[in-house]
């Protein structure tokens, strides 16, 4: 049950959360927009995933309550993204490999 | 026996163990879709240039940008849902949870729409590596939604008496089941722009 402070706690999250929200919609229409500039590959990867992550760190951050989580929790996710990065990662490795099988 | 920890916090990890599970099963979700994306990159490298941009020109990216509208706003619902519990206002948690069912069916009636369009001209994961990559990171995701959905609708109908005898551990079902469903929001605001736009 919510105490008083509970009460003023929540109803200033629900504000930040409404300006996610929008921001979150602003930076779906910006992907959209961006992707029809004329751009090379790589400045539109580079581009569309820029925006991604800052989406995600949003919807991470302010729904997900990361940005008030519990150490432990952070840690758990530092050790996944590391993983994930390596996951990113290899088969970019076997095409520098294959470069110089060439 | 009752579960312990369902709503006091252990004293060694400074969590309701729900969440603890729940940011563990979540860290094995990033790599079940880790690997996907990693098949997506090398798939994309494997392929002769601008045949991944050219093979996606067949996807409906306004149906696509509704659809990630309609996910967001899913997630805010979702939220609101959690807040409103918090709030001891029980008819609003009932109402943004129905409303967060209802963006989750219009998803996957736009994502039915999409597919069978694409049916329709014979595309098929087989048609190419894209296609083939499309199909299974959206697929999965779609999967993702309605395994959602039924935690969601179980949440919101028969499983929402809990609230009168357990309210304390009932927000925690729902803050839990929120965590779930961001990340499903997440996933879909990577998948958007690598599958539609690039």
């Amino acid at each position: 049950m919510s105490s008083g402070h509970d009460t003023i706690d929540i109803q200033s999250h629900i504000k930040v959360y409404m300006t996610v929200f929008a921001a979150l919609a602003v930076l779906t229409i910006v992907t959209v927009a961006a992707s029809y500039l004329d751009l090379s590959t790589g400045e539109a990867i580079l581009l569309a995933l820029t925006i991604a992550s800052i989406k995600g760190s949003l919807v991470a951050g302010y729904f997900m309550h990361l940005i008030s989580e519990k150490a432990l929790i952070t840690w758990i996710l530092m050790l996944t993204a590391g993983f994930f990065f390596v996951l990113m990662f290899i088969p970019m490795a076997s095409f520098i490999d294959q470069a110089q099988l060439g | 026996m009752d579960i312990p920890y369902t709503v006091e916090e252990r004293p060694d990890t400074g969590l309701f163990n729900a969440k603890l599970g729940i940011w563990l099963f979540l860290a094995s979700e990033v790599m079940l879709f880790g690997g996907l994306f990693s098949a997506y990159v090398f798939l994309r490298f494997g392929a002769p240039v601008g045949a991944f941009h050219e093979w996606g020109q067949e996807l409906n990216i306004p149906l696509a940008t509704l659809n990630t509208l309609i996910l967001i706003s899913s997630s805010v619902t979702m939220v609101m849902s959690w807040a409103s519990l918090k709030l001891n206002e029980f008819k609003k948690y009932k109402l943004y949870m129905g409303l967060t069912l209802l963006c989750a069916l219009g998803f996957l009636i736009i994502k039915y729409i999409e597919y069978t369009a694409k049916f329709d001209h014979h595309i098929y994961p087989s048609t190419n590596t894209f296609y083939a990559i499309y199909f299974t990171l959206t697929g999965l995701h779609g999967l993702h939604i309605i395994g959602g959905m039924i935690v969601l609708y179980y949440f919101w109908m028969p499983g929402s008496k809990m609230w009168n005898s357990k309210p304390e551990q009932f927000t925690n079902r729902i803050e839990i089941a929120g965590l779930y469903w961001h990340f499903v929001d997440l996933v879909w605001i990577f998948l958007f722009p690598i599958l539609y736009l690039l």
